[in-house]
């Protein structure tokens, strides 16, 4: 090919073919393992393939994944969110107030969703205009928004909610067509959030970020318009699981969700969101949350005592960020 | 007709005389070789040109007109681009995202602005072609090497109708054969009658591609003469201070 044409070099690109491509993915080789310690259960246990359980084990994972989709875009823009755990029980605990105290839904919805943003603009602020490290500010939002929580329900379990009682629990706890409603849900904003990675600006330029802080400060990217808006995002997620979780579990306690961020963080970082910022996809922070939450169970169908969960978990993180660096040495 | 002219350029920095009332003048498809030893001001020059900041007094013309930049975008707009050290790239993304980063093309589906990504392939793709790399706008930044890296760069600068293209330092830190790859794409801006400003420590690449060499020393331009004219040695006297001037 002595003079290609232009659309020939548009199409050329390092890997040939997608089977190539698609091994080249970190995430294949979850899906892979997901997949595999599936059959294994299936083999292995007589519980694992009932419908009961495939049925709590998709809705378990859901609330992870639909967080893990917030952190990712957190993730791949060079930051980190460990207040998600927080967000969430101040979200439930608003929606929960709100709604035993006689409102309807959705003032409850929407206020607890208000809530959520606004916990995610502080953490914004402060990391993109204050210029404060992520670790720090998030670490101290962790602390104040279930203190806050705590206030807000003087710490005593919710379980009345007032005319919309039923609607709550069916909402969280509910199916359709036989897919529990948060999985429905998560799969919905999967989709969105892919699509926003991938086609708006918004996503471009949160890549670009996590990619070259200062390259996207020199070509006029809002960098810290963009930064703001990701912490609102991670916890806007945060709060809709908040919202689900609540209809799901019928009650709420100011200990939902304690300890959560490092299972969304694992998530997320299983499924190839790059911790040095620039990597991760929607996708890949589902498909994380589905392995961890079959490790989970298979755990308990297992017999193995609930307290190796956190070695696992710990032990993930760790594999998956060894994992990506010794990829990349190997490029 | 000159497309850049600077008349009597001064900076100060409190008691540090930057720049003393240099004055220059550049014609499309110029290349200029600007020298000068550390804290010469060659920087404080180009951040003057490319609008980081006001010089003390002087003026600065774009194709005879007369310019205020308060901020990098308002020399953006007059034509004036820049390629920096660092090149401002993104390397965990495509060469085509990276051209137009900050500057994505949208169409509208609905009421969603989406990314165009068929234009920006397209579009990086002619100006890869037209500065003769082979670049591949798919590819990822990470995986290119320094003289593609370089090209990526100066695709970006060819996206507005630039007609100056200040480069900082380009090939600094990379190996012998990319150096000429970088060179080449200096001739082809060139060529296509965009003026380069090439600030640069490296005497060969100098004089390889600059028609014109300009000599900085303590904020005070010693030299401004004809590439052909002129030689190394001489160049390197007048950076150091051993000619005083040309």
């Amino acid at each position: 090919m002595a003079n290609p044409s232009l659309a020939d070099v548009i199409n050329r690109s390092q890997h040939h073919g997608w089977a190539a491509r698609i091994v080249n993915q970190q995430i294949f080789w979850v899906f892979l393992a997901a997949v595999f310690a599936c059959l294994a259960l299936t083999v292995l246990t007589d519980s694992f393939a009932t419908e009961r359980n495939l049925f709590n084990v998709t809705r378990n994972f859901a609330f992870v994944g639909i967080i893990a989709l917030g952190m990712t875009a957190v993730i791949a823009s060079g930051g980190i969110d460990l207040s998600v755990g927080s967000t969430l029980v101040i979200s439930a605990m608003t929606v929960s107030v709100i709604m035993s105290a006689g409102m309807p839904f959705w003032a409850g919805c929407i206020a607890a969703l208000a809530v959520s943003l606004l916990v995610g603009a502080v953490n914004g602020v402060l990391i993109a205009y204050a210029k404060m490290p992520p670790f720090v500010v998030t670490l101290g939002m962790l602390s104040v928004a279930r203190s806050l929580a705590m206030v807000l329900s003087d710490n005593k379990m919710i379980y009345e909610f007032g005319p919309d009682h039923d609607f709550l629990l069916w909402l969280g706890g509910g199916a359709t067509f036989g897919l529990p409603h948060p999985l429905i849900i998560m799969i919905i904003l999967a989709c969105l959030t892919a699509f926003a990675f991938r086609h708006l600006r918004w996503g471009q330029h949160l890549f670009a970020i996590g990619g070259n802080e200062n390259a996207a400060v020199l070509t006029g990217i809002p960098v810290a318009r963009i930064k703001v808006s990701v912490y609102m995002f991670s916890a806007l997620m945060a709060g809709i699981a908040g919202v689900l979780e609540v209809g799901w579990l019928g009650g709420v306690t100011t200990n939902l969700g304690q300890a959560m961020e490092l299972t969304v963080i694992a998530a997320a970082v299983i499924g190839g969101a790059n911790l040095a910022g620039g990597g991760g996809t929607a996708f890949g922070a589902v498909v994380g949350a589905l392995l961890i939450e079959v490790i989970r169970n298979s755990l308990i169908l297992l017999g193995i005592s609930t307290f190796w969960q956190g070695t696992f978990v710990g032990s993930f993180i760790v594999i998956a960020v060894a994992f990506d660096r010794f990829r990349q040495k190997k490029v | 007709m000159s497309v850049l002219e600077l008349r009597n350029i001064s900076k100060r920095y409190g008691a540090i005389q930057a720049l003393n009332n240099v004055s220059l003048a550049i014609e499309p498809g110029e290349v200029v070789g600007l020298m000068g030893d550390n804290g010469a001001g060659k920087s404080t020059l180009v951040k003057v040109i490319a609008g980081n900041f006001a010089p003390t007094s002087g003026d600065v013309f774009i194709s005879d007109q007369k310019m205020a930049f308060h901020k990098p975008l308002d020399a953006q707009k007059a034509g004036i681009e820049v390629v920096y050290q660092d090149l401002a790239i993104c390397n965990n993304m495509s060469a085509a995202s990276n051209v137009f980063l900050g500057r994505e093309p949208t169409r509208k589906i609905g009421p969603i602005k989406v990314v165009d990504y068929a234009f920006m392939r397209k579009r990086s793709a002619e100006l890869f072609a037209r500065l003769k790399s082979e670049t591949r706008p798919r590819d990822l930044v990470h995986k290119m090497s320094g003289g593609q890296r370089q090209a990526v760069a100066i695709a970006r600068t060819l996206l507005s109708d630039a007609k100056i293209v200040l480069m900082d330092e380009p090939t600094a830190a990379i190996s012998v054969r990319q150096v000429a790859e970088v060179l080449n794409l200096i001739r082809q801006l060139s060529d296509h009658g965009i003026a380069v400003v090439l600030i640069s420590h490296r005497m060969p690449d100098v004089f390889d591609v600059a028609s014109k060499v300009v000599v900085l020393r303590r904020g005070e331009l010693v030299a401004n003469k004809k590439a052909s004219a002129s030689s190394p040695e001489e160049i390197t006297g007048l950076i150091t201070g051993a000619i005083e001037s040309a």
